[in-house]
């Protein structure tokens, strides 16, 4: 194990974290002091592009760069918004940080929205996450009485207002545009592109979208500059992120650790290893999106330009452990049901296919597989990757490919044999 | 301007044109479903992804703008396969209902397959289950299995009628279109949402069931519904009469014209066809004994001669229609107002109370072609008497004839009204094609055809000048109105003599100056200003 390099979660077993005295007491919005007392906007976007930080909600596009998008001229207000519609299968830090570090978070909103120009900014949180919101509700209430928040912050003339908004519970809502829709009350559907939302956001205003941890490492890069903060991770892949381990592994747990860091070092150290010393088969590295690995490519380095070396991705940082116990015939069909199930129903791909596959991958598991499903299979996948609205597309497309590619031994045994070619010892899922 | 090439073909267009319609332009059809040009861009179908040189991913060019020297391809190996691939996915839970389906012959999912598709299905699942055969309003039906989820029919209720009374409700592919609770699809213009609708999820329950659409012949006219003169189509079925109950036009649909309903029609137009073949006056016929008895053109004809000869120009009074075409209201004013000398000549008839109207393609005056009349100048001059005058003067036995074109004074001025006036002319001629209260009154009915039986042109309330068609042979015994004042013309020996509406206009552009400059062929089916 390395060195202890955490940066948002040092001090979350501090008592308290969550209230403003202790946040304060702790060294707790020092960021933002320095960035409203003695930096300028330019000087803050700078310092985030010498960071290196990616956006953590997905994508891995450059911080910095995203936000020089938004235009400098123009008329109409800009806005900020916040996505906590964490919805990833396997992801579960967005929410950690928000229990038990609002104002880290709170810290990163202010600082943002004041490098940006930005005056009203809202949070975007998942129907489901009833406790962090109330979470987050109490600290701007703290953060308005200490004048952090409001009018005129640290007097500056700087005003901020900050606005909770609870979605319905849609996985979908987690695509930005879709989470713009649904913040203007209507359903969440994804928008074509271009334009993007650093043009034409929310209410047709330039607007900023970002990530909770992405925001949350903004305080501790103004504090310790961009530079050094990229010296944590590795080049072009900055600081340390948030890992959300899962699976059939000893340890599971949120882990924040330097990017870069091998994957089978997240598995076996951190996470203790692989439960029952039972024999790893597959790991999903990047959230359920993100196209699975096979146990032997798990030496790879976890950062965004390693892990796209061997076609996958870091995604939202969920890593999903499989053991040999695991019928890939069956975890494929669960994740496919989930993206039947969340697909808008939109643009005709996703709409349908989704639903096909499910479909398909049921009847496989249920003995009834006719030889071609999975050639079937692939051809759905392939004609829905890269022809959708949205990356929900791609997000289906991709693991059935991955999963059918790398263990299409297992689709084939269940098709001819009727049966699995695993003796499960994991409770039937299918209904 | 940018100049790109698509399919090898070079094209200039302006900037911000997109690619699907740059592709039109030179005559290259891109599938598509949810793309209409008069609605906002949804982008869902994906059935119009083309192939742009240098972009890894299709784009759908319903959205996607031109660039300079770009190079498309709408035909190439990848698009093929991905046109056949959307309409896989579109098919795979539609319930390949068409022999029972309203919309086939004109469904652009059957459509599309013969051209694009074609492939095997591999569908092996069970269909998504929907709802059909819902009643959504007084006009449509809907049936969701058969939907494609395009959106128009939502954002037309949105945009065009700003109505709102649909949406897409569910996810997946469980998404259904529906109204909003306790909500309807009633607006003025809900017609509209089966026309765009490409497939039969959307259905006219007017025209649900009556024909099969090839068996339905067309031709452009302009709706006499008011006076916007939106353009049409008139759909008819002469060939399989024991169809419908005899009836002739199966469905009115709006006709493309930019300058004046671009792709709409409102539905007091689209389903106020049915006069064409109800209730029509077949033969002329002349009260005896307190009934009307009906009587040959020739009989009828020698007898209006002969009150036209015995009686003053000063006791008669003329009621043109602005129902009826230039060329009718032209010939009548040849006669009765050149030849005859008649003086009492007032088409404007007051409309009705209330009726409804708007800022989009409804317009208070019902008729359509009152701005003709004004043209032609079918208005009382040099002390003849306005309408309200004759009728004054009927009751004081001054007007002893009045000829009225098709005006049901009755319906529109009240009984009480017009009643008395009506009973104490020496002889009230009704010319026109329904019989309606005001017929109750007629000494003589003189049957016109209806604008679907005839040719002419109408002139909108912007100076439109717009060409009717004849689809139908007029029934039973009407004739245009021209025929009709040039056989009474032949009994009174006075030169009023033509062949066909073309020639009666090349007379009204000689002597109207407004028209100056007009030929019949200039028209053509968009119409033209008057000058």
């Amino acid at each position: 194990m390395e060195e202890d390099l955490r940066i948002l979660t040092k001090n979350i077993n501090i008592e308290g974290l969550t209230g403003i005295d202790i946040y304060l007491y702790s060294g707790g919005y020092r960021g933002l002091r320095k960035a409203l007392k003695e930096m300028s906007p330019d000087e803050i976007i700078e310092e985030v592009k010498k960071s290196n930080l990616r956006g953590l909600g997905g994508a891995g596009f450059p911080t910095g760069v995203k936000w020089t998008f938004l235009p400098r001229e123009t008329d109409k207000p800009r806005y900020l918004a916040v996505n906590v519609d964490e919805g990833e299968p396997g992801t579960f830090k967005d929410r950690y940080l928000l229990l038990n570090n609002p104002h880290l978070f709170l810290e990163g909103i202010i600082i943002t929205c004041y490098a940006l120009d930005i005056h009203v900014a809202y949070v975007y949180i998942r129907g489901e996450y009833t406790k962090p919101a109330r979470v987050l509700q109490k600290a701007i209430e703290e953060a308005q009485r200490e004048g952090i928040l409001g009018k005129n912050i640290y007097g500056k003339g700087f005003d901020l207002d900050l606005i909770i908004y609870k979605g319905a519970g849609a996985y979908i809502c987690g695509e930005e545009t879709a989470m713009l829709e649904s913040l203007e009350g209507k359903k969440g559907w994804p928008r074509l592109k271009p334009p993007f939302p650093a043009l034409r956001g929310l209410f047709d205003c330039p607007t900023l979208v970002n990530n909770v941890e992405t925001l949350c490492f903004i305080p501790m890069i103004i504090d310790m500059g961009g530079e050094e903060f990229a010296r944590i991770g590795r080049e072009k892949s900055g600081g340390t992120r948030l890992f959300s381990l899962s699976g059939h592994v000893n340890r599971p747990g949120l882990y924040e650790l330097p990017l870069g860091i091998p994957l089978r070092e997240i598995i076996y150290e951190y996470g203790g290893g692989i439960k029952n010393n039972n024999r790893l088969k597959a790991v999903i590295p990047g959230g359920s999106s993100s196209p699975v690995l096979k146990a032997e490519e798990v030496d790879v380095n976890m950062d965004f330009d390693s892990i796209a070396k061997i076609g996958s991705m870091l995604g939202s940082g969920a890593i999903i452990v499989m053991d040999e116990y695991t019928c890939m015939v069956e975890a494929l069909y669960i994740l496919v049901r989930f993206y039947a199930h969340e697909s808008c129903g939109q643009c005709t791909p996703c709409r349908e296919g989704c639903g096909w596959m499910e479909k398909v991958l049921k009847r496989i598991l249920k003995g009834d597989g006719r030889i071609g499903d999975t050639e079937n299979l692939l051809r759905i996948a392939a004609n829905i990757l890269g022809n959708t609205i949205c990356p929900l597309g791609d997000a289906v497309a991709l693991p059935v490919q991955s999963f059918i590619n790398k263990f299409r031994h297992e689709f084939e045994y269940h098709i001819r044999v009727k049966k699995c070619n695993i003796e499960s010892k994991y409770p039937f899922f299918i209904d | 301007m940018h100049t790109l090439t698509i399919d090898g073909k070079e094209i200039r267009v302006e900037r911000g044109t997109t690619i699907l319609e740059a592709a039109k332009k030179i005559g290259i059809e891109i599938p598509h479903y949810c793309y209409h040009p008069g609605l906002s861009i949804a982008g869902n179908c994906r059935m119009c992804l083309v192939e742009i040189e240098g972009i890894p991913k299709l784009q759908i060019s319903c959205y996607t703008p031109v660039s300079d020297g770009i190079k498309v391809h709408t035909r190439s190996e990848r698009v093929i396969k991905a046109r056949q691939a959307i309409l896989e996915f579109l098919l795979i839970n539609h319930p390949l209902d068409c022999p029972v389906c309203d919309q086939a012959g004109e469904c652009y999912l059957q459509i599309y397959y013969m051209r694009h598709g074609l492939y095997n299905s591999t569908f092996l699942e069970d269909k998504v289950k929907k709802k059909k055969a819902l009643v959504i309003g007084p006009t449509v039906i809907l049936d969701s299995e058969r939907c494609i989820l395009c959106g128009r029919c939502v954002r037309f209720c949105d945009e065009i009628s700003k109505s709102s009374e649909l949406g897409i409700f569910n996810r997946g592919d469980h998404s259904e279109i529906s109204t909003f609770p306790k909500k309807e699809l009633n607006n003025k213009y809900s017609g509209n949402v089966v026309d765009i609708c490409p497939v039969g999820a959307l259905t006219d329950r007017d025209f649900r069931f009556k024909c099969r659409v090839w068996y339905l012949k067309e031709k452009p006219s302009i709706c006499p519904g008011c006076s916007n003169g939106c353009n049409i189509w008139i759909h008819y079925n002469v060939d399989r009469t024991y169809k419908a109950e005899g009836k002739r036009v199966m469905r009115i649909k709006p006709r493309f014209n930019e300058e004046v309903n671009k792709w709409w029609i409102c539905d007091e137009g689209r389903y106020g066809y049915k006069f064409v073949d109800d209730n029509r006056i077949e033969k002329p016929y002349i009260r005896q004994h307190g009934k009307l008895i009906p009587v040959s053109w020739d009989m009828v004809i020698e007898k209006i001669a002969g009150l036209l000869k015995k009686y003053p120009p000063k006791s008669i009074g003329i009621v043109p229609s602005p129902q009826c075409t230039n060329e009718d209201n032209f010939v009548l004013k040849k006669l009765f107002s050149e030849h005859l000398g008649m003086k009492n000549i007032d088409y404007r008839v007051p409309s009705q109370l209330n009726v409804y109207s708007d800022d989009f393609l409804i317009r208070e005056d019902k008729n359509p072609n009152s701005r003709g009349c004004e043209e032609l100048g079918l208005f009382p001059k040099d002390k003849g008497l306005e309408l309200k005058d004759m009728l004054r003067e009927a009751k004081n036995k001054k007007i002893k004839i009045l000829y009225l074109m098709n005006h049901d004074l009755v319906k529109k001025m009240g009984r009480e009204e017009v009643a008395f006036a009506l009973s104490s002319v020496d002889s009230l001629i009704f010319q026109g094609t329904n019989f309606n209260e005001t017929v109750e009154f007629a000494d003589f009915l003189l049957p016109s055809s209806t604008f679907a039986e005839k040719d002419g042109t109408f002139i909108n309330q912007s100076g439109r000048v717009q060409k009717i068609n004849k689809a139908l042979e007029p029934l039973g015994d009407s004739l245009p109105e021209w025929k009709i004042f040039v056989k009474i013309a032949r009994e009174l020996g006075i030169p009023v003599e033509y062949g066909d509406p073309e020639e009666i206009f090349f007379d009204i552009t000689k002597e109207i100056s407004s028209f100056l400059g007009l030929s019949y062929s200039l028209i053509g089916d968009e119409g033209i200003n008057l000058y």
